[in-house]
């Protein structure tokens, strides 16, 4: 059941962005952009962990879920070390996606090289 | 020659697809979905194996940063997100291809300032609003709650 909820909500974000690129202006980097500050502001107004909980990665895996991190992870701080968190909370909460794809993405562009198109 | 508007092209090239939105959104749809399903699998399996619901979220997405990473390595990311379009944006396998695809295509401009720099060119902006739309977020939380 909690697959079919991941599915679903998760093609549902993909969704509106695609209807985004396909009917307005906004390129993908202003949408990956747009996704993670609203990811950031609904987690803090109380209505994305809701969606977490419910829908699981399908709320989580997309870029939303990014923000959702990010703004959980401030809140955390907060709790924790008061306004010092305020800053270090977010980075510390996406410490390992960023980390990931940044060395990721070192390695596998020293291995391969963009095909032809 | 006559100069025309965007929406006369528009007119002009639209018999070329019908109605190709309609394709767009399914495969955004199911290949979006799809990736969401692979995240919950590794969650859940990451979980039963005792790990804590924070972390298995970390291996869930530490995986598909790598997998993204190898796909788009052997040219298969850029064949299925001309299909999927947002389908595969905007999981976290976007972000990961937004860092590796251009480092890859870049390395020849060097490892300093092509590789290295260009990496960022659209994970940057993306890290730069997250971080700052979260703190200032944070500001205005913690303030609310009374801290100080």
């Amino acid at each position: 059941m909690n697959y079919l909820l991941a599915f679903v909500f998760g093609g549902f974000l993909c969704v509106i962005a695609q209807l985004l690129i396909d009917f307005t202006k906004l390129t993908p980097a202003r949408i990956l952009v747009s996704y993670v500050v609203a990811g950031v502001i609904l987690t803090f107004l109380g209505l994305y962990q809701p969606l977490v909980d419910l829908f699981g990665a399908g709320a989580t895996v997309p870029l939303t879920g990014f923000g959702n991190a990010l703004a959980k992870g401030v809140m955390k701080g907060i709790s924790e070390k008061g306004f010092l968190g305020v800053i270090s909370g977010g980075m510390t909460a996406c410490a390992a996606g960023i980390s990931a794809a940044i060395f990721f993405g070192l390695i596998f562009s020293l291995i391969f090289s963009p095909k032809e198109k | 020659m006559k100069k025309i508007n965007q929406n006369e092209y528009q007119k002009m090239v639209s018999h070329l697809g019908k109605s190709p939105w309609i394709t767009n959104v399914i495969w955004a749809f199911f290949v979006g979905g799809a990736i969401c399903v692979i995240g919950q699998v590794i969650i859940d399996t990451a979980k039963n194996m005792g790990i804590s619901q924070e972390d298995a979220g970390c291996i869930a997405s530490i995986s598909l940063i790598f997998l993204s990473g190898l796909f788009t390595g052997f040219g298969l990311f850029d064949k299925l997100a001309k299909r999927a379009g947002a389908g595969t944006l905007v999981p976290i396998t976007g972000f990961a291809n937004a860092v590796i695809s251009p480092a890859m295509e870049f390395k020849t401009e060097g490892y300093v300032l092509g590789l290295g720099a260009k990496m960022f060119v659209i994970a940057g902006p993306v890290i730069v609003y997250g971080i700052s739309s979260s703190i200032l977020c944070g500001l205005i939380y913690f303030f609310m709650k009374g801290g100080m």
